[in-house]
C-alpha cells in the first residue's frame, strides 16, 4: 500500500477559490477521517485526486510521484449516492468487471468477480443482478467491490454512508474496517458525522471553508480539540441535553 | 410494451406494419400492375378496375402509390438515420473531443439549430444536386442539428452521473464509455425521437419532389406521384390526393408510434375496493392529535402498497412526539396523513384522525383548522416558491387564515422572522429564498408556521438536509418555539440521537406499524422491542467501543407491497420464532413483540 499526498493544492473555479493551498497526507495502511460541513470542499479534495476536478496548483502525489489522472487509476474513488453510482443497465458482474486491470480470460474474470463480492460480504450469485434488484447498501457494496477491483493503491471514500439507512450503515462501517485490517487499504474517508469518522479513522483532518484548520490522531483530535471550529463541530454532534 | 395497452399505441403500430408491409412487398405484389400500360384508359377516372384513376400512360394509380411505398420509406429511413448518426456524433462531440473543441462544436450547433429546417433542406438540396440521393442527403444534415440538440442535452445528463465518473476512474476510453455506459441510458428517448423525426422526413420528401427537387422519373415516390396527379386536379382528385393520403397514412403510423412510447404512462395498479372502514371512535381527550388504527394505501406499480397498517397515537396539549425509523417504515407517510396532505388515489382509512378538536376525514377540516396545524418539511430547498420574496409568501398565511391586510400581514411576517432568530428581518423578508441559507430557510418555514397559533407542529425530518452545526439551531428553535407557543410537536426522524433530544415520548415504527412507545429518555437503555435495541446499538455516538464490530441488522426492511403474515420484523430478529411468523403481534403496554424484553 502506499501514501497519498496533497501538497498546496489550491483549487479554483473562475474567482471562486474551493481550496487554499491543502496539504495533507494519507500515510500507507491507514485511514484518515475528513470532516467539515457541505461546502468545505471536502469532495472536490478527493475528486481532485482522481482527476475529476481540475487542480489550480499544487500537487497530488502518491508515493513522491505525481498521480495519473488518466487511465486505470491507482487512487479509487467510491460516491455518496448508492442510486447514482451504478451504471442501470448493467449488471453487478458487468460494472466489476469493467475495472478490473488487463484482459482477463473469462474464467479469471467470473472467479476474480466472484472473489471481490464475498470480500464485501454480497452473494456471488448477485453477479448477474441489475443495480435495480439490489438495495443501497448492498448497491454501495458492489461500488466498493469495483473500486477494489482497479487494484487500488488508495481508496477516497466520499460519504458513502450518509445516503444509507441506519441499519444498513453499521453493515457498511464494520466492511470499511475489516478491509483496512485485512487488506492493509490506505483510505481517505469523507464524512459530515463525526461519531462515524471517530470509530473508522486513525487520523482526523478537519476542512473548514477550504482549508485544513486541524489535523491529528483522531483520538487527540476528537477527544482534545485545539481549534475553536473543531470544537464548535463537536458540540454539535452531542447531545442537546448535556449542553442546556 | 406498455404503449401496446392503449388506442394510440395500437392504432400507431398496426398502421406502421400496415406500411412496412406494402414497402418491403408493394413492388413484388403490385410491381407489374403498376407499370403495366393502357392505352385505351389514359388519364382515367377511378373505376371498379382502377381504384384512383391511371395516369397520362393508362397505368394503374392505386398500384403505383402502394409500389412507391418503398423509396418513400426508404428515403425517409435513410435521412433518419443519417440525422441521428450524425446527431450523435456532434451531441457527443464534448464527451469525445474534450472540453474545448467540444464547446465549438456545441455552439455551432446551436446556431444550426435557429435556422428554419425547411431552408437547411432548400439549402442542401441545391448543393447536392436534384435527385434521390441529394434529397436524402439534404434532410439528413438538415435533421441533425435537432437530434444533435437532444443528444446533447441528454448525454450531458447522464455523464454527471456518478457511475459515469466510476467508469472514468476506472480507466475506461472515451469511445467505449459512449458505447457501453451512455448510448444506452439515452437510447429510450432517442428513439422515440427518431420515429417522429421518420414521420416529419416523409412529409419533407414529399415536399421535395413535389417541387421537382426531390426523385426523378422515372422513378417515383409519392410526391412525385402528387406531382404528376396535380395537373388534374379539377378533373381527377384522387389522382393527387390517393399519393397525398398515403403520406398522411404513413406520417401518423410514425408519429403515433414514437408518441404512444413516449407518453406510456408508468401503470399503476387501481386500489382495490376498501375493506370495511374501522369501526369509527372517539378522539382521545386533552389531545391536540389523536389517530386511532389509521391505515394508509398507495397504488403502486406492483400492487397497493400498505405503507401505514393501522397506528394509533395521540400527542397531548404541548407534548412533544417523536416517530423513528428506516425509509418503507410508514413514519413520513403518517406524517404527511396528519397534516392532511394526502389526496386520492392514496387511500386514508381511520377510527378518528383529529387535530385540535378537527376531524380530518370530513371535507373541508383544512379551512377550519386554519393556522392551528403548522408543517415544516425535509428538504428546505423545495419549501418555499422559488419566485416570490420570502416575507409575502409568511404574509398570506395571515391574509388568507387571520383576514389581515397586506401591510398587517407582512409586519406579522418580519416580526416571526425575528422570532425565528432571523437577522435584519426586515431586509431579509424582501429577499427571495435563493439568497437565504439551507438552516435559515428552515427557520423561515418554522416561522411561516408560527404566523398563526399553531397547537401542533408536525415537522418531517426538518433538520436532515441540514449541517451537523445548522442542525443544532433548528432543533433549539423547535425546541423554543415550543417553550413559548405551548404548541405539541411530532418529530419525524430517521436519527434516533434527534428524536431523544427534542422529545418526551417516541414512537417506534417499522413496515407501517407502531412497534413500540416508550418515553424518550428510556430508549437508549430500557427499550424492550429487539428493532428498538437493534436500531440504537447499530448507530455509532461519540463513546462507541472501537474495539468491536458495530451491531447490524441481518436481512433487508421490509417490501411494503408485500408484507408478510406474523411479526414483520420476523426474518430480521434473532428472537423469532414459529408463533412470531405467524401470529402478528399486537401493541400491548407500549411494545409490539412475543418475545418483548428477552435478551437476545
Amino acid at each position: 500500500m502506499s501514501a497519498l499526498t496533497f501538497h498546496e493544492v489550491s483549487v479554483r473555479y473562475g474567482a471562486h477559490t474551493v481550496l487554499h493551498e491543502v496539504s495533507l497526507e494519507v500515510p500507507a495502511g491507514r485511514t484518515v477521517g475528513l470532516v467539515g460541513e457541505s461546502g468545505c470542499g471536502k469532495s472536490t479534495l478527493a475528486r481532485a485526486a482522481v482527476g475529476l476536478a481540475p487542480i489550480t496548483s499544487g500537487s497530488i502525489l502518491l508515493d513522491g510521484r505525481p498521480v495519473p489522472t488518466r487511465g486505470r487509476r491507482p487512487v479509487q474513488m467510491v460516491f455518496q449516492d448508492p442510486y447514482s453510482s451504478l451504471d442501470p443497465r448493467m449488471t453487478v458482474g458487468e460494472s466489476i468487471a469493467e475495472a478490473l486491470p488487463g484482459r482477463p480470460s473469462r474464467q479469471d474474470r467470473q472467479s476474480e468477480i466472484a472473489r471481490l463480492l464475498t470480500l464485501v460480504h454480497l452473494d456471488p450469485a448477485r453477479a448477474a443482478d441489475l443495480p435495480g434488484q439490489l438495495s443501497g447498501g448492498q448497491r454501495q457494496r458492489v461500488a466498493l467491490a469495483r473500486a477494489l477491483a482497479a487494484r487500488p493503491q488508495v481508496i477516497l471514500a466520499d460519504e458513502i454512508t450518509s445516503a444509507l439507512d441506519v441499519s444498513v450503515q453499521g453493515a457498511v462501517l464494520n466492511l470499511i474496517r475489516d478491509m483496512r485490517r485485512d487488506l492493509g487499504l490506505s483510505m481517505l474517508f469523507i464524512s459530515h458525522n463525526l461519531a462515524v469518522v471517530r470509530y473508522v479513522a486513525d487520523h482526523v483532518a478537519v476542512l473548514h471553508a477550504g482549508r485544513i484548520v486541524e489535523h491529528g490522531p483522531a483520538a487527540r483530535v476528537l477527544g482534545d480539540p485545539r481549534h475553536d471550529y473543531t470544537r464548535h463541530l463537536l458540540a454539535s454532534a452531542h447531545p442537546l441535553k448535556e449542553h442546556t | 410494451m406498455r404503449a401496446l395497452r392503449r388506442p394510440v399505441g395500437v392504432t400507431g403500430v398496426v398502421l406502421l406494419a400496415l406500411v412496412l408491409f406494402a414497402a418491403a412487398f408493394g413492388p413484388v405484389l403490385w410491381g407489374e400492375r403498376a407499370t403495366a400500360v393502357d392505352t385505351a384508359n389514359l388519364l382515367a377516372g377511378p373505376s371498379a378496375e382502377h381504384w384512383i384513376g391511371t395516369d397520362n400512360l393508362g397505368r394503374d394509380l392505386f398500384a403505383r402509390v402502394l409500389v412507391a411505398a418503398r423509396l418513400s420509406i426508404l428515403l425517409a429511413l435513410a435521412a433518419t438515420a443519417i440525422a441521428m448518426v450524425l446527431g450523435l456524433l456532434l451531441g457527443a462531440a464534448p464527451m469525445l473531443l474534450g472540453r474545448r473543441l467540444g464547446r465549438l462544436v456545441t455552439a455551432s450547433v446551436n446556431v444550426l439549430v435557429a435556422f428554419p429546417g425547411l431552408l437547411l433542406v432548400l439549402f442542401f438540396a441545391v448543393v447536392f444536386g436534384v435527385g434521390a440521393r441529394g434529397a436524402a442527403l439534404a434532410v439528413g444534415l438538415a435533421g441533425a442539428p435537432a437530434f444533435a440538440r437532444l443528444c446533447h442535452t441528454l448525454i450531458a445528463g447522464v455523464s454527471e452521473r456518478d457511475y459515469v465518473a466510476a467508469a472514468r476512474i476506472a480507466g475506461v476510453g472515451r469511445a467505449r464509455m459512449l458505447r457501453r455506459h451512455v448510448l444506452p441510458n439515452i437510447a429510450e428517448p432517442v428513439i422515440v425521437y427518431a420515429t417522429m423525426t421518420a414521420g416529419a422526413a416523409l412529409l419533407t420528401f414529399a415536399g421535395l419532389s413535389f417541387l421537382g427537387l426531390g426523385v426523378q422519373a422515372p422513378d417515383y415516390d409519392w410526391g412525385k406521384l402528387m406531382q404528376d396527379g396535380l395537373n388534374g386536379i379539377y378533373v381527377h382528385p384522387l389522382a393527387a390526393l390517393g399519393p397525398g393520403i398515403a403520406v398522411v397514412l404513413a406520417g401518423l403510423a410514425f408519429n403515433l408510434t414514437g408518441e404512444a412510447f413516449a407518453a406510456g404512462p408508468r401503470r399503476t395498479h387501481v386500489l382495490p375496493p376498501a375493506g370495511p372502514p374501522s369501526p369509527a371512535t372517539a378522539p382521545a381527550r386533552n389531545s391536540v392529535l389523536s389517530a386511532d388504527d389509521l391505515r394508509v394505501t398507495i397504488p403502486g406499480p406492483n400492487g397497493p402498497i400498505h405503507a401505514v397498517r393501522g397506528v394509533s397515537f395521540s400527542v397531548g396539549d404541548g407534548e412533544a412526539v417523536g416517530v423513528v425509523g428506516e425509509s418503507g417504515s410508514g413514519k413520513s407517510v403518517t406524517a404527511l396523513a396528519v397534516a392532511g396532505l394526502l389526496e386520492p388515489p392514496v387511500r386514508v382509512q381511520a377510527g378518528h384522525l383529529a387535530v385540535a378538536g378537527e376531524d380530518l376525514l370530513a371535507p373541508g377540516a383544512h379551512r377550519r383548522l386554519g393556522t392551528s396545524l403548522a408543517v415544516v418539511f425535509q428538504d428546505p430547498m423545495t419549501s418555499f416558491n422559488p419566485a416570490h420574496r420570502v416575507g409575502p409568501q409568511l404574509a398570506e398565511v395571515s391574509r388568507f387564515h387571520q383576514g389581515l391586510g397586506r401591510r398587517a400581514a407582512f409586519a406579522r411576517a418580519v416580526d416571526r422572522l425575528r422570532a425565528v432568530r432571523i437577522g435584519d428581518p426586515e431586509r431579509r423578508a424582501r429577499q427571495y429564498p435563493f439568497e437565504f441559507s439551507g438552516g435559515m430557510r428552515q427557520r423561515a418555514m418554522i416561522g411561516m408556521g408560527l404566523m398563526g397559533e399553531p397547537r401542533l407542529i408536525v415537522a418531517d425530518e426538518p433538520t436532515t438536509a441540514l449541517d451537523v452545526t445548522v442542525q443544532r439551531q433548528v432543533l433549539e428553535l423547535l425546541a423554543d418555539v415550543r417553550r413559548d407557543t405551548g404548541a405539541a410537536l411530532l418529530l419525524i426522524s430517521h436519527d434516533v440521537s434527534v428524536v431523544t433530544d427534542v422529545c418526551d415520548r417516541v414512537l417506534v415504527m417499522y413496515a407501517g406499524r407502531v412497534v413500540e412507545e416508550l418515553p424518550a429518555k428510556d430508549l437508549r437503555a430500557l427499550a424492550r422491542h429487539p428493532y428498538t435495541r437493534a436500531l440504537v446499538a447499530a448507530v455509532p455516538d461519540m463513546e462507541t467501543d472501537l474495539d468491536r464490530p458495530l451491531a447490524v441488522i441481518p436481512g433487508l426492511p421490509v417490501d411494503p407491497v408485500d408484507v408478510p403474515a406474523g411479526c414483520a420484523f420476523a426474518p430480521r430478529c434473532p428472537l423469532a420464532d414459529d408463533h412470531c411468523r405467524t401470529v402478528a403481534p399486537p401493541l400491548r403496554d407500549g411494545v409490539a413483540c412475543h418475545k418483548a424484553g428477552e435478551a437476545p
